[in-house]
């Protein structure tokens, strides 16, 4: 079985499974912060057109978006418990645990190409174009779906490469090319996951059930 | 015994190295490459403003030319200048490590800023944009010139940027030598630890600001546009969110050169390393809450305006706590005036000015009189250039020896320190006046009455020319003439003076182990 080898800068593995760690979680409050800048767009244009917003919030489907919380946590538990399963070197149950995540990666990303199928088909697009704006006039129906489009998209591109990521390391697991001392770069993988998966809780709660008619 | 330089030779053994001292070395190279385009435009600028009305070159030119030289400074070679060249060499050394924490990153990091450079350069070749180098919208998304390209460069430019920060702050974490603890850490480790949080976490709002930018002006998707509801001013705050906190990616590294240029110089410990220290994280926190002070004229509440301008001026409490613990550093010290301390000197009188004048610009009331004129491009140049550039310099000619394991002539290079300091004060003292008298910035004309007055700041560009020629001269002399400098040749006490000149590819022979902290010059010198 393979396992990572101690890069020659580091004195003992401990440190370098340390530094592994602590530099993904700095890149992960560098990705924070790069969504952070679209939430700050959001909640300023919400404030501007709170009317706008909250029957905007009403053309997305909450079931969808809803069904796509749950595949995502779901993924999350599924990836979480993978790392644990490696770590005591039980192998086939993390291949098949990261399996589902990298399934639910997919599942999430084909719902979400329903959604995106449905607005183009309504005549909604970014920018402001397609007929259903003619119908919409008031200022702030464009920014919100311009912001849909964006904050969703950008999200559905951190899916994806979660998805490429995690696969990639459920073929790594199955070929045995990485065993319980290796399972913190399984953890890296998970927490990029957790990421996107924490992101979306938001985005949930901003583009299905932050107004709506119900 | 073979150095980093030469235990392997090959080009390709250069190109993909992940021996920080290398990627240094490049970054240096590429920085100091973009150091002197920028600089060429500047020229350009200047000689244009030798006489009212067209001298050299006619206004859409202009316009194109200051924003090349604003883009190529800030972008391409202030914010990467220190940390990424200096910081990339030194901060392992000085921790006691062999490498940084990702060194395959790290490589990686000097090609995602080359690819950068490229795009924004191919920009620049395709006629240039004239945006300025802040982008303002609704101009920079309705411009007929080329933007996209340099939007771009400048996102990709970023993900370098924060690449670099991560691996900083994972080194500091995890590689300092046993025994190392967070008091022990030289100060210029200090400054570029604090640098790089600020790095990881500004630098991805603009990046997205810039996007979105790219995206209003390529497919009119109007994020800041007000036909389709955007607001022109909420681009404002994401941009300055990151710029302003960007001023001190630029100042930061510069204060921890001069702490280390100061105590070696003064052969003391300084007046106080947790000031010194932990200022250096003050202001990179402060920093992030002072955005606003950028648009108290684009319509902002009193209120917030007020709670702006204070914050803003917490910086310079800060910066002042410095700057009377370097006072206090050389105070009795047993000075040596060598060329790297000159510079430090330069930096100390042109910050305090430019710093003083930043209290006044952050006062709202005298911010209207002077807002968009000379004055604040005086105001900048004075903390940016006069901060950044005497520092690079100040590092430069303080770790050639470590870098190249050659001594340059010390009187040229007080040649150039003095030209330098000439130089740049009788470029930018001007300029206050000008603004004051209302002389607006980026005009391509201008009154009569200015022109005694353009004529000297025309007059100082080619004083700091002249310094740039020299210092180029003797540091190429010194390449192929230069005595060998030894480990130390300055008595430093601090931790990468103890390991040879150049260093050994994994900077220290043996594991070392720092038996005394980085400034005890009262104890007795010897390893």
């Amino acid at each position: 079985m393979y396992e990572p080898a101690l890069e020659e800068h580091f004195d003992d593995f401990a440190r370098q499974r340390h530094a592994a760690r602590f530099g993904m979680w700095i890149f992960l409050a560098s990705e924070l912060l790069l969504f952070a800048a679209l939430f700050v767009l959001y909640f300023g244009y919400r404030a501007h057109y709170p009317q706008v917003f909250s029957e905007g919030v009403g053309h997305n489907a909450r079931a969808i978006g809803t069904l796509n919380t749950c595949i995502l946590l779901l993924g999350s538990i599924a990836v979480a418990l993978a790392v644990n399963e490696l770590r005591r070197s039980r192998t086939r149950s993390a291949v098949l645990l990261l399996a589902a995540t990298t399934l639910a990666a997919i599942a999430f990303l084909i719902l979400k190409g329903s959604e995106y199928a449905a607005h183009l088909q309504e005549g909604i697009r970014p920018g402001g174009q397609g007929h259903f704006f003619l119908e919409h006039q008031e200022p702030g129906w464009p920014i919100f779906f311009t912001l849909y489009f964006a904050m969703t998209g950008l999200h559905a591109i951190h899916v994806a490469v979660g998805g490429v990521l995690l696969g990639g390391m459920t073929w790594w697991v199955a070929r045995r090319r990485v065993g319980a001392a290796g399972a913190y770069r399984v953890e890296m993988g998970a927490l990029y996951w957790h990421l996107v998966d924490l992101i979306w809780v938001f985005l949930w709660a901003m583009f299905y059930l932050m107004g709506g008619h119900g | 015994m073979k150095s980093y330089l030469d235990h392997r030779t090959t080009v390709g053994s250069w190109l993909g190295t992940t021996d920080h001292k290398r990627i240094g070395l490049m970054f240096l190279v590429a920085t100091a490459a973009m150091l002197l385009l920028g600089g060429a435009f500047a020229i350009l600028l200047r000689l244009e403003h030798l006489t009212p009305g067209p001298t050299i070159m006619g206004a859409p030119a202009y316009n194109r030319v200051f924003t090349l030289h604003g883009v190529i400074m800030v972008w391409l070679f202030m914010i990467p200048s220190i940390p990424a060249t200096f910081g990339n060499f030194l901060l392992p050394v000085m921790l006691g490590a062999r490498d940084v924490a990702f060194p395959r990153l790290n490589l990686a990091s000097f090609y995602i800023y080359l690819l950068g450079a490229a795009i924004t350069l191919g920009g620049v070749v395709a006629s240039g944009a004239d945006t300025g180098w802040t982008f303002y919208v609704p101009y920079s998304s309705t411009t007929f010139t080329p933007v996209i390209p340099i939007l771009i460069g400048v996102f990709i430019l970023g993900w370098s940027t924060i690449i670099t920060g991560i691996n900083f702050i994972a080194t500091t974490h995890t590689l300092r030598a046993r025994n190392m603890g967070w008091m022990d850490i030289p100060l210029f480790v200090w400054a570029i630890y604090a640098t790089s949080v600020i790095q990881v976490l500004a630098t991805p709002v603009l990046g997205m600001t810039l996007l979105l930018v790219t995206m209003d002006h390529g497919f009119g998707w109007g994020f800041f546009d007000p036909a389709k509801g955007g607001d022109v001013v909420l681009f404002q705050h994401v941009f300055w969110f990151y710029s302003h906190p960007a001023v001190y990616i630029m100042i930061l590294p510069a204060m921890g050169v001069v702490s280390e240029v100061i105590c070696t110089f003064a052969r003391k410990d300084p007046y106080s390393y947790v000031a010194i220290a932990a200022s250096s994280v003050g202001i990179a926190f402060t920093g992030f809450l002072t955005w606003g002070h950028h648009m108290f004229t684009a319509g902002m509440s009193t209120l917030d305006a007020g709670i702006f301008g204070a914050l803003s001026m917490f910086v310079a409490i800060f910066s002042a706590i410095k700057v009377f613990t370097w006072t206090g550093t050389l105070y009795r010290g047993q000075i040596q005036l060598r060329s790297p301390l000159a510079y430090v000197f330069t930096f100390l009188f042109l910050f305090v000015f430019g710093g003083m004048t930043g209290v006044a610009v952050a006062t709202t009331s005298l911010d209207v009189h002077w807002h968009d004129t000379y004055f604040v491009v005086a105001h900048f140049h004075f903390i940016m250039v006069g901060g950044t550039l005497t520092t690079y310099l100040a590092a430069l000619n303080y770790w050639w020896p470590k870098i190249t394991g050659r001594l340059y002539p010390e009187k040229w290079a007080m040649v150039a320190a003095v030209l330098t300091f000439f130089g740049f004060f009788s470029t930018f003292f001007p300029q206050f006046l000008l603004g004051n008298g209302g002389m607006p910035r980026r005009y391509y004309d201008y009154a009569e009455q200015f022109q005694a007055l353009h004529l000297i700041s025309t007059g100082g560009s080619w004083i700091l020319s002249a310094a740039f020629l020299v210092t180029i001269a003797y540091l190429g002399w010194s390449l192929v003439y230069g005595e060998k400098a030894g480990p130390n040749p300055w008595g430093s006490r601090s931790y990468e003076w103890f390991t040879s000149s150049p260093p050994p590819p994994h900077n220290f022979e043996e594991t070392p182990e720092f038996r005394h902290r980085p400034y005890d010059y009262h104890e007795r010198i010897g390893t």
